[in-house]
């Protein structure tokens, strides 16, 4: 007799052979394989940063790319590598993501030399998105800071394209230097929405800026809300969005109904390279999207 | 438990059979350390002579080959602008001999990450259920202090399991895979000397001289030391260099980096295990580094061993094998760092 030792081929696993769908947690899947995806448009939005419209190729794996505001995608540029970019276009068509990239390393840069119709990779949808949901029926602040307002623009589409479903909306909106301002050509589209309130304030004004000066929190004061009524989007570095959540709480909206996002540099996207772990949380599973009230519980979170 | 007795001999011709069928590693001599002690590792062996199940300890563990240090992910394949992903997992079987009950308590809280968690891993998953695993009881091995984390015995997570009894193992069958390669050799049933020689010699282990750690309430005391200058005396002897990660049976964390061939027609996503310890793993786009002294990620270290993980799964991530404690240049060991740090709570 001989001994036998069947082979195991993993790929015969019924759940592998599943269409690709990130958003089923709990299945085994091809965790690396990522969606063909081809660069639609590309728009430059300041010197640093630039919006990359993108559609995944195949229309099956189309309705597989759902993903809802707040969530991140891992952007694969095959030859370079992979980074987390946190997705700021309307949730209501899927497979198809706009992302706005800051040139900011290997991989951002070569991204930043690609053309429209070069072919990357998206995996994911990641991460906890923003409480759409339970925001509906109360007055929302949408807030970002910088960079924030990537994330957050998802968030705007939302409630934009939900308008009747929200009571009073504002978009606060602060950043460094008029030339810093992201998604400049698209406020005056916002402003024409009936009953939304849109604010932009920038620290460092250059000749043309006609604007208020400040730090983002010097917006709140002109704002009216009923506390226990209000959600907040709270969205920027950590310094601002501390500032910003204290305000925010010192004038009574619970530490739980204020959502901030934050970052790390994922190698994953899926709670295993342990390189945006925080204390036992991944910031890629448990966030990028946290309650107030957990991050300042969070030790080494900001 | 399925219980049965294997003389030596038979075991030794289990092994044979099994080096005819498949590759098997085990805990080899590779050499002799300047204190005359023999070092072992866990290679590939390719008769049974070459196996030294008496081993006391291994610097690395077997880690490598659930996880190795290196794993190409996916491969690109480039032709003109486009180009196509290729994938393959792990699909030969091995046995995996030798391993101590602290190093299947690993395996098993590294199922819990890999295969249990969101997001199943198939690389992990696909070489774990390759692997055909035997593991032996031993002498406490000396600086390791398995007992105070419970690692030093194990029911579950192997396929046979030995003890020896002089002439013949105390064999424990953990599935029907060990069950079937027993069965391919003379092996006998339980009788009630055998149980209670096996049981003595449980007791005999349980007596011998362990280190102690003090894991109780750990979890608050970590939290209510976090900013104590415990971590900077520490952190000051650390040497950054990550090799604690690198012999740790449980440590997992990686890196993925991607390297393109020199023609530019393939290039290679490849993961490579990483440590805490090392001055970027935190580090973020535009410079920013949330753990940037020695001191913040040797303190992390601790507080994913024994907090987070804690937190995550209701254990501590450390088996107690103390291999961290036995590789580090500058002399740091967990049973020093715990002790310390429980006893700096009651002063």
């Amino acid at each position: 007799m001989t001994m036998y030792f069947p082979q195991y081929d993993v790929t015969k696993d019924d759940q592998l052979r599943r269409p690709l769908d990130f958003n089923s947690v709990a299945t085994l899947k091809h965790v690396d394989r990522a969606f063909k995806a081809e660069i639609l448009n590309v728009i430059r939005l300041t010197e640093m940063e630039k919006l990359f419209q993108i559609r995944v190729i195949d229309e099956k794996e189309r309705e597989l790319f759902s993903f809802l505001p707040g969530q991140f995608t891992m952007v694969e540029v095959p030859g370079y590598g992979e980074m987390p970019i946190s997705i700021s276009s309307s949730e209501s068509r899927k497979g198809y993501v706009e992302l706005c990239v800051r040139n900011a390393g290997l991989v951002s840069g070569v991204l930043h030399n690609a053309q429209r119709g070069a072919v990357i990779g998206l995996r994911g949808p990641f991460g906890t998105h923003f409480p759409m949901d339970m925001m509906r029926g109360h007055n929302v602040l949408l807030i970002a800071g910088g960079l924030g307002l990537a994330p957050l623009r998802s968030a705007i589409y939302h409630v934009i394209e939900n308008r009747a479903e929200f009571k009073d909306a504002h978009i606060l909106y602060g950043a460094r230097q008029p030339d810093q301002l992201l998604f400049a050509y698209q406020y005056d589209e916002w402003r024409q929405i009936d009953d939304m309130n849109i604010q932009i304030i920038v620290e460092h004004p250059d000749a043309n800026w006609k604007g208020p000066l400040g730090m983002i929190t010097k917006l709140l004061d002109d704002i009216q809300f009923d506390p226990l009524d209000t959600y907040a989007l709270v969205i920027g570095p950590p310094v601002m969005f501390k500032f910003v959540c204290n305000k925010l709480s010192d004038r009574g909206i619970p530490m739980q109904r204020m959502f901030v996002s934050l970052e790390r540099r994922m190698h994953c996207g899926m709670g295993k390279c342990c390189r945006c772990n925080v204390g036992s949380t991944f910031t890629c599973v448990d966030g990028p999207v946290f309650d107030y009230w957990s991050v300042i519980n969070l030790i080494e979170a900001i | 438990m399925l219980f049965r007795t294997l003389p030596k001999s038979e075991f030794t011709s289990m092994m044979q059979q099994m080096l005819e069928a498949i590759e098997v590693i085990a805990p080899k001599q590779v050499g002799v350390n300047a204190k005359g002690e023999s070092i072992h590792q866990f290679l590939p062996i390719q008769s049974v002579d070459q196996m030294d199940l008496e081993y006391s300890y291994t610097d690395l563990s077997a880690k490598s080959y659930f996880m190795p240090f290196e794993e190409v992910l996916s491969t690109f394949k480039f032709e003109g602008k486009d180009w196509s992903q290729e994938i393959t997992y792990w699909s030969q079987p091995r046995a995996i001999v030798g391993l101590h009950a602290c190093d299947i308590n690993a395996l098993l809280k590294m199922d819990k990450v890999f295969i249990k968690e969101f997001f199943p891993n198939p690389y992990y998953f696909a070489r774990r259920n390759n692997a055909f695993i035997i593991g032996i009881d031993h002498d406490p091995c000396e600086g390791g202090f398995c007992r105070s984390l419970g690692t030093d015995s194990v029911t579950r997570g192997f396929d046979l399991f030995l003890t020896d009894l002089g002439d013949k193992y105390f064999v424990s069958v953990g599935s029907d895979k060990g069950f079937n390669t027993l069965q391919q050799v003379k092996n006998d049933e339980v009788t009630d000397k055998d149980t209670q020689e096996y049981l003595e010699k449980r007791r005999q282990f349980a007596k011998k001289e362990q280190p102690s750690i003090n894991i109780k309430n750990l979890p608050n005391v970590l939290d209510m030391e976090f900013k104590s200058d415990f971590w900077k005396k520490w952190g000051d002897k650390c040497l950054s260099c990550g090799s604690c990660a690198m012999v740790c049976p449980t440590c997992y964390c990686y890196g993925i980096t991607e390297l393109a061939s020199m023609d530019f027609k393939v290039s290679r996503k490849t993961k490579k295990l990483y440590s805490c310890n090392l001055l970027d793993f935190s580090l973020v786009a535009g410079g920013h580094n949330f753990r940037p002294e020695r001191e913040n990620r040797l303190r992390y270290r601790y507080y994913h061993q024994h907090r987070g993980f804690v937190e995550s799964y209701g254990e501590p991530k450390c088996v107690g094998c103390n291999r961290c404690g036995r590789v580090c240049l500058a002399g740091i060991n967990p049973k020093d760092i715990i002790q310390e740090i429980q006893t700096e709570v009651k002063e």
